[in-house]
């Protein structure tokens, strides 16, 4: 049984003061619902929400080998980055298999900035640190601690962050970010999220982070905010078919059957987990990661076998009531002869097999903001 | 703290049973739906199956979790909330009336003194509901 002590968050109070239910999650103390998690998950896809997400580290790497080390560390081509961008990417063993997934920031001409998963800092900064210490002049800090991060999501999130900021909100594109003050708090403001909404991840200093809170909350109220918690953050990203770290991805998953095989770029050059992940793309992946549609009326949940006609043929990832498809649907990993869209499935529920089907995803449209 | 009739009876496990004549009808508790969240889906026996006092009978799922439901006396099943498969949120919204699950044909009266009285019900759940 592990006793550590559950960590909190800058914004702790908070959630118990506005009635959150707190739960354990990757070694923190987090809100899982505030009212409940259906009517969470439809006022972000309706208004706004704000979520605390300041359990995810932040890494920084500094210096004239910083891109060395990245290009080093992550799957995805650091070089093309410029100064103001974003770039989702992938962190791999040897084998092509997953340490984590992350964000990559370039912050500066030779400063960059990760956010890496909760559960996954202390694994990931050790992970980081040891295999660029060949790499000459990169500086690494663990920033995790003293960074809190508030994401914003929704159709009204850039006219609740415009309001507060002193810039340009609507000006700044998808997976790009600025420097500067929202309700008087230094942030960055980041375009990105894991909604499938238009919306914003605003780091703060930790001790700052409550005052950005409670200015999110006070100017929001006119656009219809609430607080939005861990359940409707899974129900979001579940219905983008957004991979979520020891559920669909994880050390026994390769970034390519998992579906990310766009953010692996071997023409950058080396990094670790290209020659195994080469080979994988040579090969043809053996399974993949897919959407899927309940026929029957059934509950597909994590770790429940997929089979055809009686075979085992594989295993959901994720799986959920879906508020806005109001649909039951999963994800999961199928033989690859099965991952055709309209491929007829059966998910064993309890001992029973239940029809399911191959289908599109996302399972709900995308409304980020794709120009800029 | 959650709403608990003084006129049902109790399980450790959060159904309650209301007397009805000859018959008991069945539900979850205000206190059990409160702690699941909101209920997606409700799996329940048909008419004419036999249920079993402390065993399982169906499955309530909320977003998150899956939980057995368990009956609180033994008998036949005689009649179900059908209800229920297009609308399980009313369990949450309305868990001692419309949200009701089975009514059953005691097979057993002794089963129901075992049951918990209203006030030793809300003692269980005043000490977390375990």
């Amino acid at each position: 049984m592990n006793t550590t002590p559950l960590r909190r968050t800058p914004l702790y109070h908070e959630h118990v003061a506005a009635g959150a239910r707190m739960v354990p999650f990757g070694g923190w103390e987090m809100p899982v619902q505030y009212t409940g998690i259906i009517e969470e998950h439809r006022t972000v896809r309706s208004a706004v929400g704000l979520f605390d997400v300041s359990h995810m580290g932040e890494f920084e790497v500094e210096g004239p080998g910083a891109l060395a080390a990245l290009q080093y560390l992550t799957t995805n081509d650091v070089a093309s980055l410029q100064v103001g961008q974003i770039q989702y990417s992938v962190l791999c063993y040897d084998n092509g298999t997953i340490v984590d997934d992350l964000t990559v920031y370039r912050m500066g001409d030779e400063r960059y900035m990760i956010t890496v998963n909760a559960g996954n800092i202390d694994k990931d900064w050790a992970h980081v640190t040891k295999s660029t210490e060949h790499v000459k002049d990169a500086r690494w800090r663990n920033a995790s601690e003293g960074t809190g991060l508030i994401a914003v999501q929704g159709p009204k999130a850039e006219a609740l962050v415009g309001r507060l900021a002193d810039r340009d909100v609507p000006a700044i594109g998808y997976y790009r970010f600025v420097r500067g003050n929202v309700g008087e708090v230094p942030t960055v403001i980041s375009r990105t999220g894991y909604t499938g909404e238009d919306g914003f991840e605003l780091y703060a200093p930790a001790d700052r982070t409550a005052r950005l809170w409670k200015a999110l909350v006070d100017a929001g109220r006119a656009d219809g905010v609430a607080l939005i918690g861990l359940g409707a953050r899974d129900t979001l990203r579940l219905e983008m078919k957004y991979a979520l770290y020891g559920n669909d991805i994880d050390e026994t998953t390769n970034a390519l059957e998992a579906g990310l095989g766009w953010v692996v770029k071997p023409a950058k050059g080396e990094f670790i987990g290209r020659d195994a992940l080469e080979k994988i793309r040579a090969e043809g992946v053996r399974r993949r990661l897919v959407g899927i549609e309940m026929v029957d009326k059934a509950v597909a949940r994590h770790g429940y076998p997929v089979k055809k006609d009686g075979r085992a043929v594989g295993l959901v990832t994720s799986g959920s009531y879906g508020p806005s498809v109001d649909k039951y649907i999963a994800i999961a990993y199928v033989e690859t002869a099965l991952a055709p869209v309209g491929t007829a499935l059966e998910v064993e529920v309890r001992g029973q097999g239940k029809a399911a089907q191959v289908v599109r995803t996302p399972f709900y449209p995308s409304k980020v903001k794709k120009a800029g | 703290m959650a709403n608990v009739p003084k006129d049902l009876k109790y399980t450790r496990e959060h159904e309650w049973a209301k007397p009805e004549g000859d018959r008991v009808r069945v539900g979850i508790t205000a206190y059990a739906q409160e702690q699941l969240g909101d209920v997606v889906f409700v799996e329940l026996p048909k008419v004419g199956a036999k249920v079993t006092a402390s065993k399982n009978f169906g499955v309530v799922e909320s977003v998150k979790a899956v939980s057995d439901l368990f009956a609180p006396i033994s008998g036949e099943v005689v009649e179900v909330n059908g209800e229920l498969a297009q609308k399980p949120e009313t369990v949450n919204q309305d868990p001692y009336g419309q949200g009701w699950m089975l009514v059953v044909k005691p097979s057993s009266k002794a089963e129901w003194d075992q049951l918990l009285t209203a006030p030793q019900y809300e003692e269980l759940i005043a000490q977390g509901g375990h």
